[in-house]
């Protein structure tokens, strides 16, 4: 069975997926994921999905409870490097992933996570940009 | 049509063609800066020779019938590259009905003395060249739509340039209307931009949109939601006061969308958002003169 | 008018399948010079399809046809089941509308990705989706 290894990095997750997902391997990534936050005790989790061409509405729900079991757990979610085919394709089949946070690519993502981390009684805002004008 | 007449014609190919010929060059719509005189000829001798060699007593009124095809081809090729070279309808027209007089007029001089035969005669050819100038129509307005087409294609490909108005800011003014086809062309080429230069802020100028409906309104939402996804931000700018009446009183919620109603206060925003600020210096910068 | 150009049928049976399916798709799709955008909407409508058929009805099979309506190409994929069929279709094209455990964005959302959308189904006997995705559209 393949699986998708899970980096550590300070007290960030890494993720990069390589493989076009099918639902086995991304229901593995969500257990395997939330496993590692919580032994790991890790306050981040990035995702770099820019190798991925296809995000249907399962993988687009895998990447939502991610980002949702990792916030109980503390750890807020990047998802990085997204294709524009992807974001387009995700809008119009009516998934915007609300509650996942997003930037362009892994040294953006890794900023908006330690913003995010410096600053923790601030809400979990959508936009990255609302971290900038909160100041 | 009688076994004469189908022959009659097939004799006196080179007459017509003599006949119609005379016909086009004295026409005013003649139009030799399109078309060589040799060429005009070699595609009259053309059809003249489709026409009369398929035309037999069985087929006259029967426009379907498959011997009319080999014609139907050679006028459609003429009438396609007619509408592409420029040719009105009329000049085009003119071509179909100028043979039809040549034909006529050698109806009339074979049957002088017999009004009858000539009036059936001529009835039947009238019909077949009728319907032949209606395929010409068809064929012309055919090619003149691909032509259209492909324009409308062009202009979609050439007027959304994506312009870089700072590092890590990108700006995209849209100029004429927004309809579905173009909104992918602009939400594609911005976010592509997006991916290649690595910019956060992406704003999209509506100064040149002459309306914003709910459609369009929909489609700006979605350019925005999808550049959000992949983790930029995009802000709306010149948003007149007649455009902001419209959004609301179609009842269009923009609440989630960044705003701003000039380019300039867009600018001022997303400088804001980067940490960047813009001032007068005290010192006057000194020239080299 | 719509010409069919070339016809294709693929058995759906288990996952790899599925995988085996989106390659098809995708090479079909770049045969007729389709734009990328295009070409992952059309294979993520498939994989939305593929997954229902795969959920509610065991799987079944899927035609990938290029198809021609004069001016441009297209792919047109037909995905015909015996499963238990839906029983009210306009509730199942509703955003939100789901009867498994899933966000009810199949449906809806797979029609807003591509150009044609037809679904026909028999309570008991099965249910056919056909989708076309122009090269250009």
């Amino acid at each position: 069975m393949d699986k998708i290894p899970i980096l550590r990095m300070g007290s960030f997750l890494l993720v990069t997926i390589q493989v076009d997902l099918y639902d086995r391997l991304a229901l593995n990534l969500e257990a395997d994921l939330v496993q590692m936050v919580q032994k790991t005790n890790a306050r981040g989790v990035l995702i770099d999905i820019s190798a991925v061409s296809i995000v249907d509405s399962f993988m687009g729900r895998i990447i939502g409870n991610i980002a949702s079991m990792s916030k109980i757990l503390d750890a807020e979610t990047v998802v990085v490097g997204m294709q524009p085919a992807v974001a387009i394709t995700l809008i119009e089949l009516g998934l915007p992933l609300k509650g996942v946070h997003t930037a362009l690519n892994m040294e953006k993502g890794m900023d908006l996570l330690k913003s995010m981390i410096d600053t923790p009684e601030e809400e979990a805002n959508d936009q990255p940009l609302d971290d900038f004008v909160a100041e | 049509m009688s076994f004469n007449t189908s022959q009659l014609l097939q004799k006196k190919k080179k007459y017509i063609l003599e006949l119609w010929m005379k016909n086009q060059l004295a026409d005013e719509g003649l139009r030799e800066d399109l078309i060589s005189n040799e060429e005009l000829r070699s595609q009259s001798e053309e059809l003249i020779n489709s026409l009369v060699g398929n035309l037999s007593s069985e087929n006259v009124a029967d426009i379907n019938s498959d011997e009319w095809n080999p014609v139907i081809e050679i006028l459609g090729g003429i009438a396609i590259t007619r509408a592409r070279q420029g040719f009105s309808p009329r000049e085009t027209g003119s071509f179909v009905f100028s043979l039809k007089d040549a034909l006529i007029q050698v109806l009339q001089e074979e049957n002088k003395n017999d009004a009858k035969v000539l009036f059936a005669e001529s009835l039947k050819i009238s019909r077949i060249m009728d319907n032949l100038s209606i395929v010409t129509f068809e064929t012309f307005i055919k090619g003149r739509e691909e032509v259209i087409l492909r324009q409308t294609d062009e202009i979609a490909e050439i007027s959304t340039p994506v312009i870089r108005v700072w590092d890590g800011i990108l700006a995209l003014p849209i100029i004429g209307t927004l309809d579905s086809a173009r909104t992918q062309i602009v939400m594609e080429n911005l976010l592509q931009e997006i991916v290649e230069t690595g910019s956060s802020i992406a704003i999209l100028d509506i100064s040149g949109v002459p309306a914003v409906d709910s459609l369009v309104a929909q489609h700006l939402i979605k350019t925005v939601s999808a550049t959000r996804l992949m983790g930029a931000e995009c802000i709306i700018s010149g948003i007149r006061p007649e455009i902001a009446q419209t959004v609301v009183h179609l009842g269009i919620d923009l609440s989630n969308i960044i705003t701003k109603s000039t380019l300039a206060s867009a600018l001022a925003y997303a400088f804001k958002a980067m940490k960047l600020e813009v001032r007068k210096t005290s010192t006057v910068l000194k020239s080299n003169f | 008018m719509i010409l069919s150009l070339s016809k294709d049928t693929i058995k759906i049976s288990q996952e790899q399948d599925v995988v085996f399916l989106k390659n098809r798709v995708k090479e079909t799709a770049v045969k007729i010079k389709m734009g990328l955008v295009n070409q992952t909407r059309i294979i993520t409508a498939a994989s939305e399809l593929v997954r229902n058929m795969m959920r509610y009805a065991n799987g079944g099979n899927c035609v990938i046809e290029v198809v021609s309506s004069g001016r441009v190409n297209g792919v047109r994929l037909t995905f015909t089941d015996k499963g238990p069929g839906i029983p009210d279709i306009a509730a199942a094209m509703r955003d939100g509308f789901s009867t498994g455990r899933s966000l009810g964005l199949g449906l809806p959302g797979t029609k807003r990705l591509v150009n044609e959308f037809d679904i026909k189904s028999k309570v008991g006997e099965g249910t056919t989706v056909t989708i076309v995705k122009w090269a250009n559209g």
